[in-house]
């Protein structure tokens, strides 16, 4: 195909002999292309929500805080709390296969004054292992995470949040100062960040083995989190079970009690909503191309009527020595040109639109930012090119085949 | 140039076949001018369109500058056409949105000749036509003896060996038919072949030869 000034010069002729047509034409596929954008665009709030949800927690992490137990077993009663100890991270840690990360949590939540000079904040404290900040991800700042070594010295050293940074140190550099925390001294060796939202931002880690020293823990611990990989909900609820199995044999409840293991699991949680999301973009697709397509048939309709109308010309135009394939190239290329100047119009609304939502609604829980990326924005005009070629197919074959005795029999 | 033997030609209608041309002998030279003249029906338009490449016959040959004429290509008949054949119409058929200078450079276009050149060549074959002053016109602003120069102009922009009017003056009046004449007979002055279909008795009696035609056999020719 000749691609010219010449052969745009041939089509703008022809759309402006034909305005009404032309647009008519154009606005069915702009709306297709509109209406696939929105859809795509809030697709993408939809992702955009689920991820949000999921922010700064592994997608792959079981956690397990003790419970009560609701069932009686072996003749003890219901309602019994268990009591998790070091030997269950250890034991867990050690014999259930699959586990990845894995860190206990000693919680010492409540009234924890923390003081630096004359700033004083009350903050949650949490005990933890190294392979903490893989289940449930923290951004380093400033600083270093807590490691090995500061479990095995039990060192007091803490690894803070953003906000306990802002309120306590103003603008001084934190690291390597001391903080008072319930009158014991702890350097600060760290600063993050927590994305998942602002009171996570308010948490200082200390080594466990400090925390249960200092605090009067003993062995005691609360919680153990572990991430499994890239497991499915499947395995990861084997591992769940493995688990429940070995901490009822160990803490005498039944392995059937619900209640007492309380289990959350973001493996099941994350690919529930992967797949509720995979359905909807699916469904997005589905609607949105059905009304591209419905663009295409309303052109290639047009089209064929267009080129009815200019049975005449082509005969003549063919008499002159053009060719089929310049008469095909000149349907094609109309028709190309419509749609993709058309789609795009339809394109650049459709992001404009999407701009001003999320500009202007709130943040819901499972629908935020709507946008559309630069690939699917490629895409599309690679759809609606392709569109136009598809459209402009059968008018163009009905127009090379016209016989210019036909189309020049004086009637 | 153009030899024609035992040409047939038929066309189906439905269930009725219609014998149109039936066993065509005829030879056309080179700077020749020559009149097809018979009564509606007779199959003088549908020989012209023969000879023109637009549409094809049954049996028979038909050798264009020795070249057998057969089961032809779209595209190769195309070709053909452009460098051998120059179209004049009753009707002008002039493309209506296109302004006269583009109408007769549109030859042109399909022969990949820029734009600039093929404006340039158009205007002077407007200025041997006598119809410079009009090229920025659009055809309904012209009139019948007007467009029909634009359109001989376009014929002849891509200089092709020979013309092929089909009743080139059915829509003019007398005057006008005879200037026409006259641009004709310009044409075959500088060595092109000339083929009119006509009914006219004073339109073909200023042609070289006239071929008779009647019920799609030749009565007579020259």
């Amino acid at each position: 195909m000749r691609i010219d000034l010449d052969l745009f010069q041939e089509i703008f002729a022809t759309i402006r002999s034909n305005r009404l047509r032309t647009f008519l034409t154009g606005f069915s596929v702009a709306w297709g292309i509109f209406m696939l954008i929105l859809l795509l665009g809030s697709g993408t709030g939809i992702q955009n929500g689920i991820h949000h949800e999921f922010k700064g927690i592994a997608t792959n992490g079981i956690w397990i805080h003790q419970g009560q137990t609701s069932k009686p077993f072996r003749g003890l009663q219901t309602g019994r709390r268990i009591e998790f100890v070091n030997a269950d991270y250890e034991e867990i840690k050690a014999t259930v296969p699959g586990v990845e990360h894995i860190t206990a949590r000693f919680y010492k939540w409540g009234n924890n004054t923390i003081t630096y000079k004359e700033e004083s904040g009350v903050f949650n404290i949490i005990g933890c292992h190294p392979a903490h900040r893989y289940i449930k991800e923290t951004i380093l700042l400033q600083g270093r995470n807590i490691n090995d070594n500061d479990l095995d010295e039990f060192r007091k050293v803490a690894y803070v949040g953003l906000q306990v940074r802002d309120q306590l140190f103003k603008n001084e550099t934190p690291i390597g100062k001391h903080i008072s925390i319930n009158g014991v001294l702890f350097k600060v060796i760290g600063v993050f960040d927590d994305e998942r939202n602002e009171r996570s931002q308010r948490i200082i880690y200390l080594p466990i083995t400090t925390v249960q020293k200092v605090y009067g823990g003993r062995n005691r611990i609360h919680a153990v989190m572990f991430t499994v990989g890239d497991a499915t909900i499947e395995e990861s609820k084997a591992i769940q079970e493995t688990v429940r199995r070995k901490m009822a044999a160990r803490h005498h409840f039944s392995p059937k009690d619900e209640k007492a293991l309380r289990i959350w699991d973001s493996v099941e949680e994350f690919q529930k909503f992967m797949a509720l999301f995979r359905n909807i973009r699916i469904f997005i697709w589905l609607i949105g191309i059905g009304t591209i397509f419905a663009g295409i048939v309303g052109i290639s309709n047009i089209m064929l009527i267009a080129v009815k109308e200019r049975t005449k010309e082509i005969g003549i135009r063919k008499a002159l020595g053009a060719t089929p394939w310049s008469i095909i190239s000149l349907v094609l290329a109309e028709s190309v040109l419509i749609t993709t100047l058309s789609g795009y119009i339809g394109l650049v609304l459709g992001v404009g639109t999407l701009e001003l939502l999320a500009g202007n609604l709130p943040a819901l829980d499972l629908f935020r930012n709507p946008e559309v990326d630069f690939t699917v924005a490629l895409g599309a005009l690679a759809l609606l090119v392709t569109a136009g070629l598809i459209a402009g197919f059968f008018p163009a074959r009905r127009a090379a085949r016209i016989l210019p005795v036909e189309a020049l029999r004086d009637e | 140039m153009i030899r024609i033997r035992n040409l047939h030609k038929t066309y189906t209608m439905g269930k009725n076949v219609l014998h149109v041309l039936k066993g065509i002998d005829l030879s056309i030279e080179q700077g020749e001018m020559v009149s097809i003249m018979g009564s509606s029906g007779s199959g003088k338009s549908t020989l012209l369109n023969v000879i023109g490449l637009l549409d094809a016959y049954g049996d028979g040959e038909y050798f264009l500058n020795d070249v057998l004429i057969k089961n032809l290509s779209e595209s190769r008949s195309a070709h053909l056409r452009s460098r051998f054949f120059g179209f004049v119409f009753q009707a002008f058929n002039l493309i209506s949105f296109k302004s006269a200078l583009e109408n007769v450079a549109l030859p042109l276009y399909y022969q990949n000749i820029s734009r600039k050149k093929r404006n340039r060549i158009a205007l002077e074959y407007m200025e041997k036509m006598g119809i410079r002053d009009w090229a920025g016109h659009m055809p309904n602003e012209l009139s019948g003896g007007q467009q029909q120069r634009v359109a001989i102009a376009r014929a002849m922009i891509s200089q092709p060996k020979v013309i092929l009017a089909d009743e080139p003056t059915g829509a003019l009046d007398t005057e006008t038919s005879y200037e026409v004449m006259d641009l004709f007979q310009k044409i075959n002055a500088i060595g092109v072949t000339v083929v009119i279909v006509t009914h006219e008795h004073d339109i073909a009696a200023r042609t070289g030869r006239t071929i008779n035609l009647k019920d799609g056999t030749i009565l007579s020719q020259g």
